[in-house]
């Protein structure tokens, strides 16, 4: 293809104009390129949050509410639910497992999750990933606490450490459980989910550290702690004692862990197309008002409620690649001047003016090809590189996979585009020969 | 070629750039075959545009152009460009070259261009036949040279040799010794006579310049030809 040849040798002559038009091209390739793949990986990662847990079971109120308090540790659940309510669905036949999940108290800001061995064993984040304990073991006793990688990590705490968890949701220092000290009996490993920052404690360790609070305050004098079924240690005695009458809770309604409340529960289904009648029924149930809600339908509706987000980040990076691309148009149409005579040779030696406006064209497309490739190039080394950068200060986790068919759009729509451009100074050099004939202009 | 046909032959030409005044308006004007024609005239008489005409890059307003026996008005634009790509050679001023191919791949741009222009290379490589020139010429082992770091004698030595290759049948030259030395025009006219007498091409040599046309086998003055006055 002699046109191309005759574009490549062109554009190594103006080596500099051609690599900065290249690389402005590259750069903008990248960032468009790149926000797609981070905007990718937030999403994977944040539909990973949680999988295999077919509904989240909360008080009566809002499905994205439950989903922020029982999943992201984010803000308050709506209310609380009963131990009966919660065995009576446990037991039911078309439920395989539960993770009961009991929430209200924090450390410096980060999340205490009282729940049961069930979490390590059934709760799953992105491909089948599970909980794991790093260091230490998992919570033992009512006194042991087991904490989210990044808790560990910014907290600086260590297996054996004691520390006192505060009641309520901030802050430190005014209503800590000081007289129930917990002591960090394991690590887990980092996840990349809200679980690195979570503490995970004893349903019995709740019961134990509000003891005495049923009024949300401090306990006048100790009480002995309640022992629910399935601890280990102390030893369970019997079916689980009946609920303390009516919970007095004041102001913190969104504490749970007195008496047997629980904040919500997760649970899988011995057959996945349960789940919608499960859920049907779950909300309709009489004895207590109940919100069950499907995990990925919930994620789905969140992430849609924050999308537009993305969608400044896609308007951005669009915006840099018609800067890059009218950069390219500038540098193009700028060297035409000089090149007319270059174009008047050419026509000299027979060739068209349809030859010398694809001359351009091509050379158009040469630079939108190459800018492309740099590109994409370009953000696959930021990805492989930066990726671990991105884990260990955001928690983010972007998988680096190969261009999806939405990246490879793009690429092929830069390519495009950079030829369309190329036609203004194709049009412009077309025009030149008709007019100039073989004078040679300088 | 047919030689009894003229090179170039024109009658009645009018020629203007679109709504300007007109630049040409030429009764007759005759370039016998193989011979080598001196056209003489001024800046400002309309030599460049001439040529444009008789290459076939601009297009009669009026009148008919017919070189080598073709009437170019009659000739849509590509076949235009390829009889003028195949045909012709075409020789300018200055800067004949592209800067970004070396010398080698300057002379055998027109074999690459036109298929036609190379089957006239008699089986011989476009690279052996640029070599073979270019040795004539006294430019033997520049081929992969940059051309910037050519003199300007060179660089017309080589545009010549790229306006020979392939055996054109009329070589047009637009003042091409204005920038050399008086030595080295001689010589190089020389060697353009040479080596057009070598290709059994017809040159139509224009310069403003009244002192080579001794040379020549014929003269002729474009003023006297052109009913249009020269501007100033």
């Amino acid at each position: 293809m002699l046109t191309l040849r005759l574009a490549l040798r062109s554009l190594a002559n103006r080596r500099l104009t051609t690599i900065l038009t290249i690389v402005s091209i590259a750069l903008s390739v990248a960032l468009l390129v790149g926000v797609e793949t981070v905007r990718r990986g937030v999403r994977e990662s944040f539909a990973g949050t949680i999988r295999g847990t077919d509904l989240i079971v909360g008080a009566r109120g809002s499905g994205q509410q439950l989903l922020m308090s029982s999943i992201f540790g984010l803000g308050s659940a709506a209310g609380t639910l009963t131990w009966e309510t919660y065995e009576r669905w446990a037991a039911h036949p078309a439920v395989e497992w539960t993770i009961p999940i009991s929430l209200g108290d924090s450390y410096y800001g980060y999340r205490v999750v009282g729940t049961t061995e069930a979490f390590l064993e059934h709760y799953r984040f992105r491909n089948d990933g599970r909980p794991t304990v790093a260091q230490g073991t998992w919570v033992s006793s009512d006194r042991d606490v087991v904490l989210g990688s990044e808790v560990a990590e910014r907290r600086q705490l260590h297996v054996g450490d004691e520390i006192a968890l505060t009641h309520g949701l901030r802050g430190t220092g005014i209503l800590d459980h000081e007289e129930h000290p917990f002591r960090v009996g394991g690590i887990l490993a980092p996840t990349f989910t809200p679980i690195d920052r979570s503490l995970y404690v004893a349903l019995e360790g709740i019961e134990a550290m509000h003891a005495g609070w049923e009024n949300g305050v401090p306990p006048a004098s100790a009480l002995p702690s309640l022992v629910m079924p399935g601890a280990e240690s102390p030893p369970a005695t019997g079916p689980p004692p009946a609920p303390t009458p009516a919970p007095q809770v004041t102001g913190d309604t969104d504490h749970a862990g007195h008496d047997h409340q629980l904040t919500a529960f997760l649970l899988g289904t011995k057959n996945r197309f349960e789940s919608l009648r499960l859920q049907r029924e779950i909300n309709t149930d009489t004895a207590e008002p109940l919100t069950a809600i499907l995990p990925a339908v919930s994620l789905t509706e969140l992430w849609h409620s924050i999308g537009f987000a993305e969608d400044g980040a896609r308007l951005i990076s669009a915006a840099v690649l018609l800067v890059g691309l009218l950069g390219m148009l500038v540098s193009l149409y700028s060297t035409l001047q000089e090149r007319r005579r270059e174009m008047a040779i050419l026509r000299s030696l027979g060739a068209g003016p349809g030859r010398i406006a694809a001359l351009l064209v091509f050379e158009s497309g040469v630079l939108s090809v190459l800018g492309v490739v740099l590109g994409v190039g370009l953000t696959y080394l930021v990805l492989l590189v930066g990726g671990g950068i991105a884990e260990r200060h955001f928690g983010l986790f972007i998988p680096v996979t190969p261009p999806g068919t939405l990246e490879w759009a793009y690429m092929g729509g830069v390519v495009v585009a950079g030829l369309v451009v190329g036609l203004v100074p194709a049009w412009r050099a077309y025009r030149h020969a008709l007019q100039d004939g073989l004078a040679i202009r300088l | 070629m047919t030689s009894a046909a003229p090179a170039v032959d024109l009658e009645d030409l009018r020629f203007r750039y679109r709504r300007g005044p007109e630049v040409l308006d030429i009764p007759a004007l005759r370039v016998p075959a193989g011979r080598t024609v001196f056209l003489h005239g001024p800046s400002g008489s309309g030599k460049t545009t001439l040529l444009g005409v008789i290459a076939g890059v601009l297009l009669p307003t009026g009148g008919t152009a017919r070189v080598l026996g073709r009437d170019l008005g009659g000739l849509p634009p590509g076949a235009r460009d390829a009889f003028r790509g195949t045909e012709l050679g075409y020789l300018f001023q200055l800067f004949n070259l592209l800067p970004w191919l070396s010398v080698e791949e300057n002379v055998t741009l027109p074999v690459q261009l036109h298929p036609a222009r190379r089957s006239r290379l008699a089986g011989e490589t476009p690279r052996d036949a640029a070599r073979g020139l270019l040795t004539r010429l006294g430019l033997a082992g520049l081929w992969d040279r940059p051309v910037a770091e050519l003199s300007v004698g060179q660089q017309q030595r080589v545009a010549a040799a790229r306006a020979l290759i392939g055996r054109p049948s009329l070589v047009i030259a637009d003042e091409p010794t204005s920038a050399l030395d008086t030595d080295r025009r001689d010589a190089f006219l020389e060697l353009l006579f040479e080596e057009c007498s070598a290709a059994g091409a017809t040159l139509l040599f224009v310069s403003h310049d009244l002192g080579l046309g001794a040379r020549f086998d014929e003269r002729l003055s474009l003023p006297e030809l052109n009913r249009v006055p020269v501007t100033a």
